[in-house]
């Protein structure tokens, strides 16, 4: 039975912003424990809620990214139950009057650009923290550490359009770049400010009606939503192929093992008795504060990815990576426009550049090559100065030192060498030093051209022009014919 | 009209241990004020808005200003358990 | 003239000139306190030490040329609302060890305004109740007769101030609690519009409904504590933005041209026949001094307690899930795992009255029972606010009994909750709807319990309220008479 797989993910970004949702604490990560909380975020009796303007106008911008719709008039909501990082032991959430509703997000595929819709984005705030005794003392015992707790969340809802693990991982790359971009949210799946519940199921190629849908949580990394992922696959595939029937459950995804494991279902299915929240008024956004804030907005990562396809032709997948940070799409489009080779910039931006940035953890804010400089050094290899290998080399001197390609070039004394005379030299100095290959070669073994080709490198220190050795090489080998 | 099985069901969902006497007592008591609020039905409200807040207002805010938190010996001074500065609670059993 | 006797304006008299000091007005209340709170137990806990550095800097205050209205004043608080390190118990035993880092804002404002804080006064448990018989710390009396209540579930601070043990008194009112002890104990209680009176601090019960309001010997102390404890608070968000008037001013002793309601729906059947008299004849003096009465209708005034017994306990069930033996208050001894400690805390913990409404409030607000209770709760809400919105096109205030009878007898409603609830028949609408209501002396039964006028007016129209409770104190002497301690 052939299955299609479905996936919908839920991911709780928090917003970088200075203070809490409903309060003053700051929201600084990796604090003492206890020491960013007060009566309001500890929940304490007598306290009220206090919503900070910038979450919602983090929400704001992360809906017209996403092209969502934000409600005009939206209210909060208690979801109530019991839990010991819970200080209310009641979270204030939004129910049935979200802040956004719709939207979608394009994911780069190899096939092309898909489009994944969102159901909705909306507020609430974090829960505190707990660790399990055994990591800290007493074994009978958790404890629990409030500094979280209040820390302003967006809840982004996708619809189950995603086909696949890959597509998923695709869709949060995408997901976090946005959020990133906007500068809402740090994106930081480690830390856990960008956290991720999936719900995937499976059902017959074709068929109209959903599967029985499993819920995986506790996925704090690309990696392991995508392994999770691929094991819920192929697990249930298991199970229906064998006939068995799927729960709708909860499933943990646990790293150390390698498999999604049941959660101990609770007593009873949660009834969180929502009902609106008395202590905060409704939350009214107006035409024009949204226009506002559009305007504060740069252009925005979706659009920006498909107008460098559209403008530049380059395939969706390049374009998904080159506006992964705003920071990198300026640069590329600032090197293509003194280069306009839009495709040749695409590759050495994603294998050169991206390689090293990765390499030594810094952002291409941070590189010592300017976009004009790798324009002018893609110049130099196209008006023959340099060949296409010693750029390479350039390329990193360049990265080092952050001087530029015609200065390194020169001072290095690196410029290629297409003057046929002194190639002839060479050459013929190879050909001499190697007789024994150069009778096979007129022999019939081809393939020793490029041994030749190496001799002749090595000889020049890599600056011969190797075309122009190419066709002076098979001339003399051909041409030393008696 | 309500119960023992509600009764358990509603003192579970609040987290109440209720003695079996407790039990009694309130779903007869309960049966009693739940009939009494039959009476609401005697009203058609099919068109009428639920009214959540009595006093028109929206959008009330704070700017995003980091404030001092709360000194962390008055934080953990009421806590019936308290270690390491942390807030202590039996043992949570992951599910 | 006994110093535990006189009203604040007439404490500030004598300080002003400096016949006496806050110190000796501290004094004085406490020897009150002390011949008789063993028998009328207002208090839960007296602050003498605090009380007295109080008394003591608002007497620096003084000398150094400062003045108000508050300055050098002892008061009592009702055990609802936050003191910065003076316990805060809400009458339950699962706060009876708590001691908030903060004060409320009221409590901000009265201290600035140089208040003196006598101590905290008894209640029914987390504001639960009409009679303050369901307090961890036990039942209070009414000075009138000790074999009755005072009310609730602000009887502790009604108690306080109808027996002189302190110039004034906050309380907190969900659906009566200011007013309806205010009646029960002659004296005269205020629950502001809701949103006039901040509730940061102040121990939620029911957060669309609860407002603070005074409770004083004469209306025009409540004017006086509305003035520094009103006005908006960015640390509520439900404080409206209203600007505050003097509401002194309001107190001109006429009610000239002043239109009265009286509601058709509130004098048929269920209400004692001495109240209705004495409301009657109240009306009277008001239109005696100026005013004119009118017929209203609130049709919909026979829903408001079963609606309001929805909704209170609802928000309740919510705000009361904090109360979990982890940050706070009590833990249970036994516990063998999370759900144990849960469980037992909260049994062991509330009183059968706050357990009986988180379990209606659950239960209302489950699935499957959402609309048929909560929802179907508010929109007869959305009705009884019409009902209001409809007469005040036709008059200025309404008036009303505040309460069907006299204080009852303590014990004799315990039994059947119900009872209780109806009693709240004239007071919950007002909550409902967010308006102001006042409860004024206006007389006594034969067996000489105090009875409670009220008057409910427009949103933020304190000072119309203000203003008929005034002109009716002016000519009659209800509050000056005392209980027979």
């Amino acid at each position: 039975m052939d299955y299609e797989v479905v996936i919908g993910l839920e991911v709780h970004a928090q917003l970088s912003t200075h203070s809490k949702i409903f309060c003053g604490c700051s929201t600084t990560f990796g604090a003492p424990p206890n020491t960013q909380t007060c009566p309001v975020c500890l929940g304490m009796p007598g306290v009220l809620p206090v919503l900070n303007r910038r979450v919602v106008e983090c929400a704001i911008k992360t809906a017209l990214a996403c092209h969502g719709e934000v409600a005009p008039r939206c209210r909060f909501a208690r979801k109530n139950y019991f839990y010991p990082d819970m200080p209310k032991n009641y979270q204030i959430s939004q129910y049935d009057e979200p802040l956004v509703v719709g939207g979608h997000i394009e994911i780069p595929t190899p096939e092309g650009m898909k489009r994944i819709r969102l159901v909705r984005i909306h507020l609430e705030e974090d829960v505190g923290k707990s660790i399990h005794g055994e990591n800290l003392d007493d074994p009978h015992a958790s404890y629990v550490d409030f500094n979280r707790s209040g820390v302003p969340l967006m809840e982004i809802v996708s619809q189950p359009d995603l086909s696949s693990p890959d597509e998923a991982k695709l869709y949060l790359q995408r997901l976090r770049t946005i959020v990133q971009y906007l500068e809402v949210c740090d994106g930081n799946m480690e830390e856990g400010s960008f956290r991720c519940d999936a719900n995937v199921s499976l059902r017959p190629r074709g068929a109209r009606e959903y599967g029985t849908k499993v819920e995986i949580k506790n996925l704090n990394s690309f990696r392991n939503v995508q392994h999770a992922l691929e094991y819920e696959v192929i697990r249930q595939t298991k199970a229906l192929n064998a006939g068995e029937k799927l729960l709708q459950e909860t499933r943990l995804w646990d790293t150390t093992r390698g498999v999604t494991r049941s959660m101990r279902s609770k007593e009873f299915a949660h009834d969180y008795r929502y009902f609106p929240e008395p202590d905060l008024v409704p939350l009214a956004t107006t035409r024009e504060w949204v226009e506002a804030i559009r305007r504060t907005l740069p252009e925005l990562p979706d659009t920006r990815m498909q107008r460098l396809v559209a403008e530049y032709g380059i395939p969706a997948y390049d374009a998904g990576v080159l506006t992964s940070s705003k920071a990198l799409a300026d640069y590329y489009e600032a090197c293509i426009k003194r280069y306009p080779k839009p495709k040749v910039v695409s590759n050495w931006i994603m294998v050169e550049l991206l390689r090293a940035l990765n390499r030594d953890g810094i952002e291409v804010e941070q590189s010592r090559i300017a976009p004009e400089n790798l324009a002018e050094l893609l110049e130099l290899v196209d008006d023959g100065t340099i060949s296409g290998t010693m750029a390479k080399t350039v390329f990193d001197a360049m990265y080092e030192t952050g001087k530029a390609a015609a200065e390194i070039v020169q001072e290095r004394g690196l410029r290629q060498i297409s003057d046929e005379n002194a190639l002839v030299t060479a050459i013929e100095q190879v050909l001499a030093n190697n007789p024994k290959e150069v009778s096979e070669f007129r022999a019939g073994r081809e393939k020793l051209l490029s041994f030749f080709m190496g001799q002749v490198m090595k000889a020049t220190q890599g600056k011969a022009n190797p075309q122009a050795v190419n066709k002076l090489l098979r001339e003399k080998l051909a041409g030393k014919e008696a | 009209m309500i119960t023992r099985e509600d009764v358990e069901h509603v003192a579970e969902l609040a987290r109440l241990e209720l003695t079996a006497a407790e039990k009694e007592q309130f779903i007869a008591q309960l049966n009693n004020i739940l009939a009494y609020f039959e009476k609401l039905n005697e009203l058609d409200t099919s068109d009428v808005e639920p009214t959540s807040q009595v006093i028109p207002m929206s959008n009330v805010f704070r700017d995003d200003a980091v404030q001092p938190s709360l000194d962390r010996t008055k934080v953990l001074q009421n806590a019936p358990e308290e270690s390491h500065f942390f807030f202590k609670v039996p043992r949570i059993i992951e599910e | 003239m006994d110093l535990h006797a006189l009203t604040i304006h007439e404490l500030q008299d004598l300080l002003a000139s400096r016949e006496v000091n806050a110190r000796d007005l501290t004094e004085a209340f406490y020897r009150r306190i002390t011949a008789l709170d063993d028998r009328v137990h207002a208090f839960v806990t007296l602050t003498r030490e605090e009380a007295f550095e109080q008394a003591d800097r608002a007497d620096q205050r003084r000398q150094r040329g400062e003045s108000g209205p508050l300055l050098g004043i002892p008061l009592a608080i009702k055990d609802v609302i936050c003191t910065e390190g003076i316990r805060t118990t809400c009458g339950s035993k699962v706060l009876h060890n708590f001691v908030p880092p903060y004060d409320a804002t009221v409590i901000e404002r009265l201290k600035a305004a140089g208040v003196i804080v006598l101590g905290k006064t008894n209640m029914d448990e987390f504001a639960m109740g009409s009679s303050t018989e369901h307090s961890a710390s036990g039942i209070t009396h009414n000075p009138w007769d000790l074999g009755a209540i005072p009310g609730g579930s602000s009887g502790g601070s009604a108690a306080a101030v109808a027996a002189d043990e302190c110039a004034a008194a906050l309380g907190s009112d969900t659906g009566g609690s200011v007013r309806q002890p205010a009646a029960c104990c002659g004296i005269v209680g205020l629950k502001p519009t809701y949103g006039r009176v901040s509730r940061y601090g102040l121990v939620a019960f029911a957060s669309s409904l609860d407002q603070i309001g005074p409770m004083t010997k004469d209306v025009r102390d409540a004017a006086l504590i509305m003035n520094v404890i009103g006005g908006n608070d960015p640390r509520d968000s439900t404080s409206a933005a209203m600007p505050m008037p003097d509401f002194t001013r309001a107190l001109t002793g006429s009610a000239k041209g002043l239109r009265l309601g009286i509601p058709r729906e509130y004098f048929v059947g269920g209400i004692d026949s001495e109240v209705e008299r004495a409301v009657r004849a109240a009306v009277q003096v008001l239109e005696g001094v100026g005013a004119t009465t009118a017929e209203v209708t609130l049709p919909h005034s026979e829903y408001g307690v079963a609606a309001y017994y929805i909704l209170a306990p609802s928000e309740a069930s919510s705000n009361l899930a904090r109360y979990d033996g982890i940050k706070y208050g009590y833990r249970t001894p036994q516990w063998s795992n999370l759900r144990d400690m849960y469980m037992h805390t909260r049994d062991e913990g509330f009183g059968a009255e706050v357990k009986r409404r988180i379990m209606l409030g659950t239960y209302a607000l489950s699935a499957g029972y959402y609309e048929a209770y909560y929802q179907k709760a508010q929109q007869v809400r959305t009705l009884i606010l019409r009902d209001f919105e409809e007469a005040f096109r036709h008059v200025d205030v309404i008036v009303a009994p505040t309460a069907p009878t006299p204080a009852f007898k303590i014990g004799e409603k315990t039994d059947d909750p119900l009872q209780m609830y109806l009693s709240d028949v004239f007071t919950v609408p007002v909550n409902l709807a967010g308006l102001p209501g006042i409860s004024v002396p206006c007389g006594f039964n034969s067996a000489g319990l105090p009875i409670g006028l009220q008057i409910i007016g427009k949103p933020f129209d304190e000072e119309t309220i203000l203003r008929v409770a005034h002109a009716f104190e002016q000519h009659t002497n209800y509050h000056r008479r005392k209980p027979p301690l």
